[in-house]
């Protein structure tokens, strides 16, 4: 992205021809692929055009006529904001989400919008609507959920970037299967306004994209207070592309006892050990951390999560926007056939569980009780962070699955999340960066940093990238 | 922990959705394995634990300062309703 | 025969009167057409999220601060989960568990004077639901979201009052404080102030309570007492006769003057509360707290006894004077314009103004008769210019006209006589035209006196100064 904007402020090429030639490939990779749910053509060449005007007038900023994707929950004025299921097919949002308006007031160029995991529930992309997504890397293996989309685009370079969700590791690990960098910001860091909620206070938007410095332009652009979300924290905006040379400076890295535990494949490991290696002839220094409570973050969070969800989605109801069913005979017909209709599997199960957990007699025991290992968990990783500057270990334990592999028990899908999943729980921000290849499938590192430590994480990751060129690999069918 | 067709029912129905019976048994079994999943929390000590609804420490409810500053876009909004008349979202007949 | 005794618990819910709605930036006045003050928030569209009005908390802790109630330093938004057409989110934000205002006491003045102290439990801060439309829609409900996002204040008694009378009484008490201290207009036509009565019936000396019933949406203090009578009698009948009072939700219908169960919300709602994500803990602090303590105005009860002392009323009179902030401001100007003549004026305010004001349909701050021009009209009783009954034929003409009283005087004639020489004149005059009368009058029948008053009172227009012509007029009967 940033060699992109480079070319367009020197006039190398223009927007619209930018944009003409990602809509091109977009166009081209979608039977494959089927990154995207929506193209939005006539939009991109008119905000390209305009971006143009504005380049050639002096009057742009670093991402005037950049194209993006937006992942499909983010609310888009006027275009369909189908959040990857047949409940919102048709929705066209009459408003622009906090963080798509900051980018389209940076000049950025909205391509179209990336599928998704339905309501952003799920790690492989296989619970949308509107079809799977396939890992640019290998057809028939899964990109990651819930963001694959948006990280499919990266990884075949559709668009330089892409915004994405991360609520257990949705950015981080689509990132990490698609062989690119994800980061999710510090919870509150990002405005959720217009980002269709699942779990409130675990959600954040973030963004993928092929280098940290890429991430950070993005980042830059799209943190910051919002007035209209009251979870939106005030607090300065850093210059997250400025420090990112910043040298290493005796860096503490802790790796986490419990992510290197006998669920991670051997091989990823070997890959993650070498990107520690790197670290260590820049200057840092490695220490083993505990975080005692953290193997209960997966049942924690399979408790908060869906009883956030099953409130969240309460609103679709057939009753005012959404999918109604056919001829409802009553009020209870028009509720429960259009929601039985409109959801998927996933996303119902998720609802009960959730209504289940906070019911009468079952709140205490769940609800509450996760609640409480939340806080234990998060105490953990300001206690680390007390002896370390960020932590480093895998993103997810194994290189992408085949589509279809785990679909039949939602455990073994939920297990998936087990290195990212901590980071939601505590609220403190993480990314994946690529590090590697096990069997052609790529393998994501994993840099979590404490609250409000964006800045630093960006800075040490792109350290690792100005030594290491994994994150310029592009699969050959997107060479 | 095992959860019955009956409770299975009786979630479904809070939460308005609707489940073919075929569907009764699988979201039986899915959910069942969730649940001894979940159980797992129990092993926790938290007895003396505070729970945790926000990440973010020590930070409170910011105040808006009390001002009308939406217009009336009924009809703007309104495009995306499946049935709306006279200004009304309708809905089969409410009996109270 | 057992004796009953009544346990009645009242929950008001009084809108206050902001300006915007307590999540959202939506208008709140009364009567907009259908839907044209319910924005994204309130309609609870995808991605949008909830920002806490100011003045809504002002208000509620105006409210505690008022009724010596614990405010909470910190209290938590709860979401209260069931669907309903005019819920669009498919739950409530409320408060549960940790309200903002904790327990208060109010004191109602009963039929023989004596004075009972309420305890209320609590107040919290809630939305108001929209409006569901069934006339004139045959077969669909239409549902009107202007009321949804109305600020609430939920006002929750303890169950302490022993008959429909002291419930009127109490809700009177609310109606009264929330008018005074400028929260709510109080108006019930218009739905701002709304009253759920939780009826049950004991044997009396029992400790148990029994099973309540509740009754939802009494919108008049005659419905409240009509609704609760009926429902006492109702249970007490059903009792008796060996059956059971069952725990629902019971309608008043006016019509009838019936309560019956609502056949919609007969099952139970487990309603899943759990603190809102999307909202963080409200702290108050001690500074503001303070702040709003400053700001409170006069309070019934003390403007009642200071009215008793500063100008020498019945507590009845002042409880009269009081009900109102308008009206009690309005008498206090009144009493300083016309100094020492306090009983006079609390009389002229309670009486003729009053019913003036009834009769059309007025209220005080309408303005049609200003404090001056009824001291005026006082002035001139005080000063005996004119007799207390002329005093009332001046006022209609005041009212009618807009004049004032000397005006009114002038024009048409009604001084009151006080020349001694002239009521002797009228004096003579009747006894001339009546000798029969003055002949039986002096030879004993006393009753007579009274024709000679109305004969020389007819005689001088009604314009003789009573208590000169009683005086002359025994005088000169008595020869």
């Amino acid at each position: 992205m940033a060699q992109l904007s480079e070319g367009l402020r020197r006039k190398e090429f223009s927007s619209v021809e930018l944009t003409s030639r990602l809509l091109e490939r977009i166009e081209a990779s979608q039977p494959k692929l089927n990154a995207l749910i929506s193209i939005t053509r006539e939009e991109a060449l008119q905000s390209a055009q305009a971006a143009d005007r504005a380049l050639a007038s002096g009057n742009a900023t670093q991402l005037t006529g950049v194209p993006i994707v937006h992942k499909d929950i983010f609310c888009t004025q006027g275009i369909k904001t189908t959040c990857g299921s047949r409940m919102l097919e048709n929705f066209v949002a009459p408003y622009d989400a906090t963080v798509v308006a900051k980018l389209k007031s940076a000049g950025v160029v909205m391509l179209g919008k990336a599928n998704m995991d339905e309501f952003a529930m799920g790690s492989s992309n296989e619970n949308s609507y509107f079809g799977p997504v396939q890992n640019p890397w290998k057809t028939g293996s899964v990109p990651g959920g819930s963001s694959g989309g948006s990280a499919a685009v990266v990884a075949a370079r559709l668009a330089p970037a892409a915004t994405a969700t991360d609520t257990g590791g949705s950015i981080r690990q689509p990132a990490a299967l698609c062989g690119v960098t994800g980061l999710k910001p510090t919870y509150g860091r990002v405005s959720r306004y217009g980002m269709i909620a699942f779990a409130s206070s675990l959600d954040q938007g973030g963004v993928i994209a092929a280098t940290a410095e890429d991430a950070a332009l993005v980042l830059r652009a799209i943190a910051g207070f919002d007035p209209k979300d009251s979870t939106s924290v005030e607090r300065d905006v850093p210059d997250y592309v400025s420090s990112l040379n910043a040298p290493l400076a005796g860096l503490k890295i802790g790796l986490l006892k419990e992510f290197f535990d006998k669920g991670l494949d051997a091989e990823v490991e070997r890959r993650i050990r070498d990107a520690l290696t790197v670290y260590e002839k820049l200057g840092a220094s490695l220490r083993e951390v505990s975080l005692p409570n953290l193997p209960l973050s997966v049942p924690a969070y399979y408790v908060v999560a869906p009883a956030e969800c099953s409130s969240n989605l309460a609103r679709f109801d057939g009753v005012r926007f959404g999918h109604r069913c056919e001829n409802p005979r009553d009020l209870m017909d028009l509720y429960k056939r259009s929601r039985g209709e409109g959801f998927g599997a996933e996303v119902k199960r998720r609802i009960m569980t959730g209504t289940y957990v906070l019911s009468a007699g079952y709140y205490d025991a769940y609800y509450l009780k996760a609640q409480k290992v939340r806080r234990l968990i998060a105490d953990d990783f300001a206690r680390a962070f007390s002896e370390v500057d960020v932590l480093m270990g895998p993103t997810t334990p194994t290189p992408a699955f085949q589509i279809g592999a785990k679909v039949s028990d939602p455990v073994t899908m939920y297990l998936n999340d087990i290195y990212t999943i901590g980071a939601n729980l505590a609220g403190v921000p993480a990314m994946s960066l690529p590090c590697g290849f096990v069997d052609g499938l790529p393998v994501g590192l994993q840099i979590v940093a404490p609250q409000f430590g964006e800045a630093r994480m960006l800075n040490v990751a792109h350290l690792y990238q100005r030594e290491t060129d994994w994150h310029s690999r592009v699969p050959e069918a997107y060479a | 922990m095992a959860l019955t067709a009956a409770q299975i029912a009786n979630i479904a129905h809070l939460a308005r959705l609707e489940l073919t019976p075929a569907e009764v048994p699988v979201y039986q079994q899915t959910l069942s394995s969730i649940f001894a999943f979940v159980g797992e929390l129990e092993r926790a000590q938290t007895a003396s634990v505070d729970p945790m609804a926000h990440p973010l420490p020590g930070l409170s409810q910011r105040l808006r300062p009390d001002v009308a500053t939406e217009q009336d876009r009924h009809e703007q909004y309104q495009a995306n309703a499946p049935q709306v008349a006279a200004g009304l979202y309708l809905v089969p007949k409410v009996i109270e | 025969m057992k004796t009953w005794e009544t346990v009645i618990g009242l929950e008001i819910h009084a809108q206050l009167s902001t300006q915007s709605k307590i999540f959202s930036g939506s208008a709140t006045a009364y009567g907009a057409p259908p839907n044209a003050q319910a924005d994204l928030v309130d309609l609870g569209y995808p991605g949008v999220l909830p920002v806490l009005n100011a003045v809504a908390v002002q208000m509620a802790v105006k409210f505690g601060l008022a009724i010596d109630a614990r405010i909470a330093r910190h209290s938590v938004f709860a979401r209260k989960n069931y669907f309903y057409p005019d819920l669009p989110k498919g739950y409530q934000i409320s408060q549960y568990e940790l309200p903002v205002v904790g327990e208060g006491a109010i004191d109602i003045v009963l039929d023989d004077g004596a004075v009972k102290r309420i305890g209320v439990t609590r107040a919290h801060l809630e939305e108001d639901a929209g409006k569901s439309l069934h006339e004139g829609l045959p077969g669909v409900s239409g549902i009107d979201l202007n009321r949804a996002g109305t600020p609430l204040i939920e006002i929750v008694s303890q169950p302490d009052m022993r008959s429909a009378k002291e419930a009127v009484a109490y809700m009177k008490k609310v109606h009264t404080l929330v008018r005074y201290l400028e929260i709510c207009d109080g108006n019930m036509q218009e739905g701002s102030f709304r009253c759920d009565a939780n009826v049950s019936v004991r044997e009396k000396g029992a400790d148990k309570l029994g099973t309540r019933a509740e009754i939802k949406n009494l919108n008049s203090f005659r419905f409240v007492e009509k609704a609760i009578n009926f429902e006492v009698a109702r249970q007490i009948d059903l009792i008796e006769s060996g059956g059971k009072v069952v725990q629902e939700t019971r309608l008043y219908d006016p019509d009838k003057g019936e309560t019956r169960s609502m056949r919609s919300k007969e099952e139970a709602n487990d309603y899943r509360y759990f603190p809102d994500p999307d909202l963080l803990p409200l702290e108050l602090t001690e500074e503001f707290i303070s702040g709003i303590r400053a700001s409170l105005p006069e309070l019934p009860d003390a403007k009642a006894a200071r009215f008793c002392s500063q100008y020498g009323l019945s507590s009845y009179d002042a409880g009269v004077l009081t009900a109102s902030r308008e009206l009690a401001a309005y008498y206090e100007e009144v009493a300083k314009l016309i100094q020492g003549e306090s009983k006079l004026a609390a009389n002229w305010v309670m009486g003729e103004l009053a019913a003036a004001l009834n009769k059309d349909g007025l209220e005080i701050a309408d303005g049609k008769m200003s404090s001056a021009r009824l001291a005026g009209l006082l002035k001139r009783i005080s000063d005996k210019t004119i007799s207390g009954k002329i005093a009332k034929e001046v006022f209609e003409a005041m009212w009618a006209e807009g004049s004032e009283a000397d005006a009114v005087i002038e024009s048409k004639g009604l001084r009151q006589i006080t020349d001694t020489s002239a009521i002797e004149r009228a004096i003579d005059e009747v006894m001339a035209k009546n000798p029969g009368q003055l002949a039986e009058y002096r030879a004993g029948k006393d009753k007579l006196f009274g024709f000679f008053v109305g004969q020389a009172m007819k005689a001088t227009q009604g314009k003789a100064n009573p208590a000169q012509l009683n005086e002359l007029l025994k005088k000169k009967l008595a020869g």
